[in-house]
């Protein structure tokens, strides 16, 4: 059974996010990137059903060609294959993600999707657009269920639950099908040293897709880091010495104990 | 037109619902036009009365026995059809799972661009809006052009607010063209869970444990002080990659999202993915080593401090009784 994983490289801010001077996007100069934790559990979902069902795993991306970064990361914890589809960094909508994601899934088909399960993270880290998953899946074709928090293929059903109130709904899909998966869902592998260097040599499949236009939509006007009225906290003392004061704040100005 | 996606429990709409249509109200109010909503399943004809004191006009209820269970696509494809025949301006959902998915289908398969996560709305020719990114840190303001707007409101950002005038809603069951393969994802079964102790989106206070903890045996003294507070223990994302707590008990922008009077932040440094989960909690206090630590500028009160022995402490003075 062969998988694919989608990832997208974001920046990975850290306790406060600067934007650049035009409000148009975060001030990446001095930060790391990375995927988002339900994309990292999609890779390890990719990984684990593939070596479980005899087949290969994929990660595919859709971003600069930086994103390699991203790619190699995937390949280090042991998935087969890595496509790039290459972007001039510009942001994407899910529209013309999806679009260009399908289309690179489905030329890669010989008899039928080239794919058995596709995985993607419950929503982008960034844009959290909650539609990738599903826009592709209906351009393939396929079954989708999103949110995911368990997930088994047996006998080839995909059997995937979900949160709800109390408990948890199940849904069983033929293949081939496609996920959303939520952090949880299972314990990504850490890359040892020796898979991050070979993955560094491995070879990644690139290409230019066409950013397709779409009439109307959605036009970004600018970012906002909202207001979240910060200021200094009021310190209650250092150490054991402002036990009391802490005691004090909880019983009579709280009042939760 | 507007249209808003009602999900209920048994008739009665649930909360995000009505937060979404409140939103959906104001949409109606800017534009002059009708409210109207779409329900799904059995019950669904019982919400009428309810969904009249938020000003609907008329309940769109699907009529086919198949749709009672939830078929995202089958749901999806009834909108679209309800969207083809009624033709409202834009159909609003709540940002909850079902709604995301069902209105993300409605998109893709009328090729409609689709804005999740609505905070703000002002409806004209095009609609200009905010919504939330990276999990609610960051506001992204944008313009929507489309024949059909599809929007969905970001979640606990609306208070549900009643109209000035109650109307009495027509229920209009409405028949499909569903194909059986519209049917092939749809819940199989509900496996209950079992759940001891008080939930983290639901207690009144949460003691969160970061990497400062140092180890899963010391998250001891944090359920002692959530004990003694009648609250319950949290954890960053760092703890819980070092496997030191499930990641059930995560807090953060891919955790849970708590909403406590108190938030007692030990040994967690205050990255925003972290703090975009615990934003609702009315007073945070934190307890760091780090007088620097971002988390001193968001907390309400801090203790600048090791935890290993400020909580002890706590607890035994929590203890003694007066
Ligand atoms: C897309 C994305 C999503 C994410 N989602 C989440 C999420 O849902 N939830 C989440 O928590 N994180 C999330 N993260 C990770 C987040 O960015 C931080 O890495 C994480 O929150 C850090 O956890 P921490 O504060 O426990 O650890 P650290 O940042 O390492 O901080 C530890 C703190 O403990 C203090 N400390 C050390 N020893 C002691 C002591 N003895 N007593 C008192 N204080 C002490 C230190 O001063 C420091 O401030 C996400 C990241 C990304 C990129
Ligand atoms: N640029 C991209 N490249 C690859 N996968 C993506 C991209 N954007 C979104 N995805 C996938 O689609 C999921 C949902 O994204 P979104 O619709 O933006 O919330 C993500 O978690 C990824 O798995």
């Amino acid at each position: 059974m062969d998988t694919l994983a989608c990832i997208k490289r974001v920046p990975d801010t850290g306790a406060k996010i600067t934007l650049t001077d035009d409000d148009q996007h975060i001030d990446a100069s001095n930060l790391g990137f990375t995927i988002s934790p339900h994309e990292e559990c999609a890779v390890e979902a990719a990984i684990q059903q593939a070596e479980a069902h005899e087949g290969t795993a994929t990660v595919l991306s859709l971003g600069p060609p930086d994103a390699e970064e991203q790619l190699r990361t995937g390949l280090a914890m042991t998935a087969d294959e890595a496509v790039l589809l290459e972007t001039e960094g510009e942001e994407w909508r899910p529209r013309e993600t999806a679009t260009a994601i399908a289309d690179a899934v489905r030329d890669d088909a010989d008899a039928n999707l080239g794919f058995d399960l596709l995985l993607f993270g419950d929503e982008s880290a960034d844009a959290g657009n909650h539609q990738v998953g599903v826009r592709v899946a209906e351009a393939l074709d396929v079954p989708f269920v999103g949110g995911v928090s368990h997930l088994d293929v047996e006998d080839g059903t995909v059997v995937a639950k979900r949160d709800v109130t109390g408990g948890m709904e199940v849904y069983e899909l033929d293949l081939p099908a496609a996920v959303g998966v939520k952090e949880g869902v299972n314990e990504p592998r850490y890359a040892s040293m020796r898979a991050k260097m070979q993955a560094r040599k491995q070879s990644i499949q690139r290409s230019d897709p066409p950013s397709s236009e779409f009439a109307g939509g959605i036009e970004k006007l600018r970012l906002e880091a909202p207001d979240t009225g910060e200021g200094d906290a009021e310190v209650l003392g250092e150490g054991v010495e402002a036990v009391q004061a802490v005691a004090d704040l909880l019983e009579n100005e709280l009042e939760v104990t | 037109m507007i249209l808003a996606f009602v999900e209920h429990t048994g008739g009665t709409p649930t909360e995000p619902s009505l937060e979404a249509l409140t939103l959906a109200r104001e949409l109606a109010a800017d534009t002059a036009s009708r409210l109207d909503a779409v329900v799904f399943g059995a019950e669904g004809a019982a919400t009428a009365d309810h969904l009249g004191t938020y000003g609907v006009e008329t309940v769109h209820h699907a009529d086919d026995e198949r749709l009672d269970t939830y078929a995202p696509e089958a749901w999806a494809e009834s909108v679209g059809q309800l969207v083809d025949t009624e033709g409202p301006e834009a159909v609003v959902a709540p940002g909850t799972d079902r709604g995301q998915e069902v209105l993300a289908h409605v998109g893709a398969k009328r090729d409609l661009p689709v804005v999740s996560n609505c905070l703000d709305v002002e409806a004209g020719e095009t609609y200009e809006l905010a919504r939330q990114r990276w999990g609610g840190s960051l506001v992204e303001h944008a313009v929507l052009d489309s024949e059909t707007k599809l929007l969905t409101a970001a979640e606990h950002e609306f208070s549900p607010s009643e109209a000035d005038t109650v109307t009495a809603p027509t229920v209009r069951p409405f028949t499909l063209e569903l194909d059986e393969s519209d049917f092939r994802v749809s819940v199989d079964r509900v496996e209950e869970s079992d759940t001891t102790g008080v939930a983290l989106g639901e207690a009144r206070v949460v003691v969160g444990g970061g990497r400062g903890v140092g180890g899963p045996d010391d998250y001891d003294k944090l359920e002692t002080l959530a004990d003694r507070l009648g609250g319950t223990v949290g954890a960053s994302r760092a703890a819980v990659n070092e496997g030191w707590r499930p990641h059930e008990d995560q807090i953060g922008q891919t955790g849970a999202k708590i909403s406590p009077d108190l938030y007692i932040a030990c040994g967690i440094s205050g990255a925003v993915q972290h703090m975009v989960g615990c934003k609702g909690a009315d007073n945070i206090l934190a307890i760091n080593t780090d007088p620097e630590a971002a988390i001193m500028q968001k907390a309400d009160y801090a203790v600048v401090g090791d935890l290993h022995e400020v909580v002890p402490e706590l607890n035994a003075a929590l203890g003694k009784e007066p």
